[in-house]
């Protein structure tokens, strides 16, 4: 078990990652393919203090080196679902498990908006993970709204397990049902205007609204709310950088990482003096 | 009481009363092996009040299906046969024993 696990491996969660190893503490951060983040693509950042001009990749790539030079463990994968569980917090990625005794939500610039018919079908059709509910569609057919850089790859793993998949990659989406209240169905998703039956949309963004992620967090407006400490409401769970809200800006979410990290090396000294 | 795991030839029988709180799961799907030990804290402080119980969708996907359980976890309390409330994946354990509430107050097991 980790003292602490980042999800996000932006500024804000490898500015904490950092000041976590400062503090001697074990740290993991999990985050998806970092070269398809905002940041890599940035051609210049203008306002980083010490360092004009730096292009977004040259920064990701030395942050990511200096987090992995201090200790902490960097591990690739799209985080599913989270779970605190007692005084441990379950972190799903993948087909992974790992578990920790703090949480740092580092997650970037959050899509607040959903697709009409999305959330009052979650269950009966639509589903954000490929790996869960892939088997329950053996042999039929679903449609998989790839956008993140692991959808591909989903679809592959839905294609090999016998069902049958048609990917489209357009923000443009509604999804359509048919049945009394309570038990509606997917029965097709309108992408672009065309309308392609099927009995299941797997629906795979880069990050998952905070809400879903982890039942329970306090969000306003699509943001996760935190205190000056960068607490969330639930306990041992902390947030930083643009998941938190505006400015988007790198220093902003490199000091936002490391209050949030310092505010659970506080926790985690009341964890073990409460044991 | 240990969380009982369902098939056909008894679901029906071990739902038909009082309430029953039943975790649809299966092996392949990471999130259910997450909410597992979720469940077994339940079953514990839920003592005999609330029958717990699970049924594997890969093995039993004719229950699965006149469900409509279409993603997994899903988690639905029953009372009498009779479904009551469902939760889509994994949620907090003050979800579901929100849900047990009623049931677990008083002396008298139902």
């Amino acid at each position: 078990m980790y003292d602490i696990v980042i999800v996000g491996g932006g500024p804000a969660g490898l500015s904490a990652a950092i000041t976590a190893r400062m503090r001697g503490k074990t740290v993991a951060v999990i985050s998806n393919n970092r070269t398809e983040s905002g940041l890599y693509k940035a051609v210049e950042i203008g306002n980083y203090p010490g360092l004009p001009g730096i292009s977004g990749a040259e920064l990701s790539s030395k942050l990511s080196m200096h987090a992995a030079g201090m200790g902490a463990e960097l591990i690739g994968g799209r985080v599913t679902s989270i779970l605190p569980v007692g005084k441990e917090i379950t972190v799903g990625y993948g087909s992974e498990i790992l578990t920790a005794k703090s949480l740092i939500l580092a997650i970037g610039i959050v899509q607040a908006s959903v697709f009409p018919g999305e959330a009052e079908l979650l269950g009966r059709g639509v589903s954000y993970c490929a790996t869960c509910d892939g088997m329950l569609y053996k042999g039929k057919k679903v449609v998989v709204v790839a956008l993140s850089p692991e959808a591909e790859e989903e679809a592959e793993f839905l294609t090999s397990i016998g069902c049958e998949v048609t990917t489209v990659k357009t923000k443009k989406i509604a999804v359509n049902s048919e049945g009394a209240e309570g038990m509606k169905k997917v029965v097709s998703v309108t992408a672009d205007g065309t309308d392609i039956p099927c009995e299941a949309v797997f629906i795979l963004r880069e990050t998952i609204a905070p809400g879903s992620l982890l039942p329970g967090l306090e969000t306003e407006k699509g943001h996760i709310k935190t205190d000056r400490a960068m607490r969330t409401n639930l306990p041992g769970v902390f947030a930083a950088g643009d998941c938190t809200g505006a400015p988007y800006q790198v220093a902003k979410a490199v000091g936002e990482g490391q209050v949030a990290v310092l505010s659970a090396v506080d926790y985690l000294a009341h964890l073990e003096k409460s044991q | 009481m240990s969380v009982k795991h369902l098939t056909a030839s008894d679901f029906y029988s071990e739902i038909a009363s009082g309430p029953v709180l039943v975790d649809f799961w299966a092996g392949w799907c990471m999130p259910c092996k997450m909410l597992a030990p979720v469940i077994d804290e339940i079953d514990a402080e839920a003592g005999d009040k609330v029958k717990i119980a699970k049924v594997d969708v890969d093995a039993e996907s004719a229950i699965a299906m006149e469900f409509g359980v279409m993603s997994i976890p899903t988690v639905i309390l029953f009372k009498d046969g009779k479904e009551l409330q469902r939760f889509v994946g994994v949620q907090p354990k003050e979800t579901y024993m929100a849900a047990l509430a009623p049931y677990l107050t008083g002396g008298a097991a139902s």
